[in-house]
């Protein structure tokens, strides 16, 4: 059987083909101002690598905020239940699922099921998300990448007072005026993030073991202030932007078979 | 196709002529010689009424809610107040009413017709603030009374007189500035009247622990609107029994709120007005709000029954009591008021959630939805504690974020995609094509 998961987050498209339970494709696509067609052509793109057409895909589910978007999909699942199911299939111990993506962070309790037990979402603020962090490393004038690892350089704690992310980039100019290393201002900005995160997650409580996903799982100094601010460590899965797709197509498998 | 059978409420058309008549004789009232005055939803109302029957007040709540439900008039009120200076983390209704009082414009068309005199009592900050600018603003007469004695549980003698002297205080005030004698008869019939009012409600409230639900919390607003404009008045309490007949014989008849409902959910604190179509979302999913502590016990009056369930206060009338002096009425009026079921979380949002968990079991709950409403620190005072007392008894419970009045701080769409994932939570398929 082969199916597809289509995850329109608010910045990128994220596509997951499964074949006979196996990834075979994926693709990703910046989600752009056209969504519907950003979608097309990244379920193109995931069909080629897995070598299939797209008519060969019996069922596809899409997720996300602009899921509605997908003409091709024949249903639709939230992004908090792609994610509990795609994480709890990569990692069937998690029991508490962090998702911080460009725009939107969740908090989410699994069973060992996959089911949703609570959630929190973030509100509509942008600084517990990763277009801060993007946007306080353009402040500095360096790549995400290159903001992301001179946070664990840093070695001092400074507290960024700023609740939203406006404040914040004045604040940042302030620090870099008062000679501050760039190490510690990333570290700033990362523990800021981390806070925002970490006071969501508790909403739903901190059940071991914690998978961490999303494209912000990628940046190191995050990762390092959320932990600290949690007190634990987590397991981030490889291909961790993905697992929403993941969990799409997984719900896609269930849906062919008329189990839901 | 539908599972219960449906039907539009009898009691529609007249709660709506009640309600514009309300704001038509407030406006009118000076033409007939009569006094105007302002206050909260939760002000004393009976007293003024002892003034005379020609004396009419307009509550400051539900005349927010009004001029958030004109988006573009209620943004005009927020840019005027402020204009002004005034904090946009303020109070939104108070914020819309200073904002219709700044541009000299009524909700209901005309120019904002000034009061007399403010009276008002204070539990909420913002209350007591607010009517003291509108006092200062349109040079007018204020009294304020102090009702923070503490929760209901806990009143004992000394704090029941600390409400009532002031009451009597509040009295001689009332004649003083207004040059009336007061007249005791019209007061006790006001207390009466307060009590039917308020106790007829929460039957109404009452009677939607039926499966299925006979009212939708929707609809429930447009109705418990009412206590909040004058729960002193007759009109207004032989109405709530009218309501509550309706209501039972839809209970009896087994009509529906919402056709489908196979989804009990409740809600807290105010909606946000500007988008009550959050609720009609619900019924995509076969969901009804069957109300809320807010619906419920804002205005509605209950009490512990003997065997652990709640239910509708017994007034001092059921209970074969006569009210004949004017200290009798003022006792049984603050003790009325100081057991009202919404003041109880300003000392301790343990007692909330103990409501509202009594709700979710008697009620047959499925899911709550709490509103962290930016446009009330009083209502919203404590609301995590409550998502958290809520969520350790084992029921589900989501947020969503968003201002009662100001539509600037609600995003439908995130609300209603997070709607989305907790249907999904509770095991809800969406009924229509429409997803």
């Amino acid at each position: 059987m082969i199916t597809a998961g289509i995850d329109v987050g608010s910045k990128t498209i994220k596509v997951v083909i499964l074949k006979d339970g196996r990834v075979t494709g994926r693709g990703m696509k910046a989600a752009g101002l056209e969504q519907a067609e950003s979608a097309t052509v990244c379920l193109r793109q995931a069909a080629a690598e897995a070598g299939i057409k797209e008519s060969d895909i019996e069922q596809i589910v899409s997720t996300g905020a602009g899921r509605k978007a997908v003409s091709q999909a024949n249903s639709q699942i939230t992004e908090v239940g792609a994610d509990a199911v795609g994480t709890v299939h990569v990692l069937p111990e998690a029991r508490t699922v962090i998702d911080v993506g460009a725009e939107e962070g969740r908090g989410i309790k699994v069973s060992a099921e996959g089911k949703v037990v609570d959630f929190a979402v973030n509100e509509k603020c942008a600084a517990g998300a990763g277009s801060f962090a993007e946007s306080m490393s353009r402040a500095l004038e360096m790549t995400l990448e290159e903001f992301g690892q001179i946070s664990l350089k840093s070695t001092r704690s400074i507290p960024m007072n700023a609740q939203c992310t406006v404040f914040a980039e004045s604040e940042v100019v302030s620090l870099l005026h008062a000679e501050t290393s760039k190490e510690d201002i990333s570290r700033a900005v990362h523990d800021a993030i981390a806070s925002r995160v970490a006071s969501m997650v508790r909403r739903v409580g901190i059940e071991q073991k914690v998978a961490l996903i999303g494209g912000v799982a990628y940046n190191p100094g995050f990762v390092n202030s959320l932990s600290r601010s949690l007190e634990t460590e987590f397991v981030i899965p490889d291909d961790r932007e993905y697992i929403g797709a993941l969990g799409a197509a997984l719900v896609a498998v269930e849906r062919s078979k008329g189990n839901k | 196709m539908a599972e219960y059978k449906t039907e539009p409420l009898k009691s529609w058309n007249k709660a709506k002529e009640l309600r514009l008549k309300y704001y038509k004789e407030y406006q009118d009232a000076h033409k007939n010689g009569g006094l105007r005055w302002t206050g909260g939803a939760w002000s004393f109302d009976a007293i003024p009424a002892g003034l005379g029957r020609d004396v009419y007040n307009i509550t400051g709540e539900p005349y927010g809610a009004s001029l958030a439900f004109d988006k573009q008039l209620s943004k005009e009120c927020m840019e005027a107040a402020e204009a002004k200076g005034w904090a946009r983390d303020l109070c939104s209704y108070m914020r819309n009413y200073w904002g219709s009082m700044y541009l000299n414009k009524y909700a209901f068309g005309g120019e904002y017709p000034s009061p007399d005199f403010c009276f008002q009592d204070h539990i909420c900050c913002s209350h007591g603030k607010w009517y003291q600018h509108v006092a200062e603003y349109k040079k007018i007469p204020y009294f304020c009374i102090d009702v923070s004695v503490g929760p209901y549980e806990d009143l004992d003698e000394n704090r029941l007189m600390f409400v009532v002297n002031q009451m009597h205080e509040s009295i001689e005030w009332l004649e003083k500035i207004t040059g009336r004698k007061y007249q005791d008869d019209l007061l006790i019939e006001a207390v009466e009247n307060e009590c039917r009012s308020t106790s007829a409600w929460a039957e109404v409230c009452y009677l939607n622990m039926a499966k299925p639900a006979p009212l939708d919390e929707k609809t429930m607003y447009s109705l418990y609107v009412h206590g909040t404009l004058a729960k002193h008045s007759k009109e207004i309490a032989d109405f709530y029994e009218e309501l509550r007949d309706e209501v039972k014989y839809r209970v009896d008849n087994q009509i529906a709120a919402v056709p489908n409902e196979r989804c009990r959910l409740m809600s807290d604190t105010q909606p946000p007005w500007g988008f009550l179509k959050v609720f009609r979302y619900l019924e995509n999913f076969g969901a009804v709000s069957i109300g809320s502590l807010y619906t419920f016990g804002l205005i509605g009056i209950w009490e512990d029954k003997p065997d652990g369930t709640w239910g509708p206060r017994t007034t001092p009338m059921q209970k074969g009591e006569s009210i004949t002096t004017r200290d009798q009425a003022l006792r049984i009026l603050a003790d009325w008021n100081l057991s009202k079921p919404e003041w109880q979380h300003f000392y301790d949002p343990n007692i909330k959630t103990r409501m509202m968990l009594q709700i979710v079991k008697q009620w047959g709950v499925d899911g709550v939805m709490l509103h962290l409403n930016r446009g009330c620190e009083g209502l919203s005072c404590g609301i995590m504690e409550n998502r958290l007392g809520i969520a350790e008894a084992g029921v589900p419970v989501m947020t969503f974020e968003g201002n009662m009045g100001d539509e600037r701080e609600f995003d439908e769409k995130r609300v209603m995609a997070r709607i989305d994932s907790f249907m999904e939570t509770l095991g809800i398929d969406m009924l229509q094509k429409a997803q």
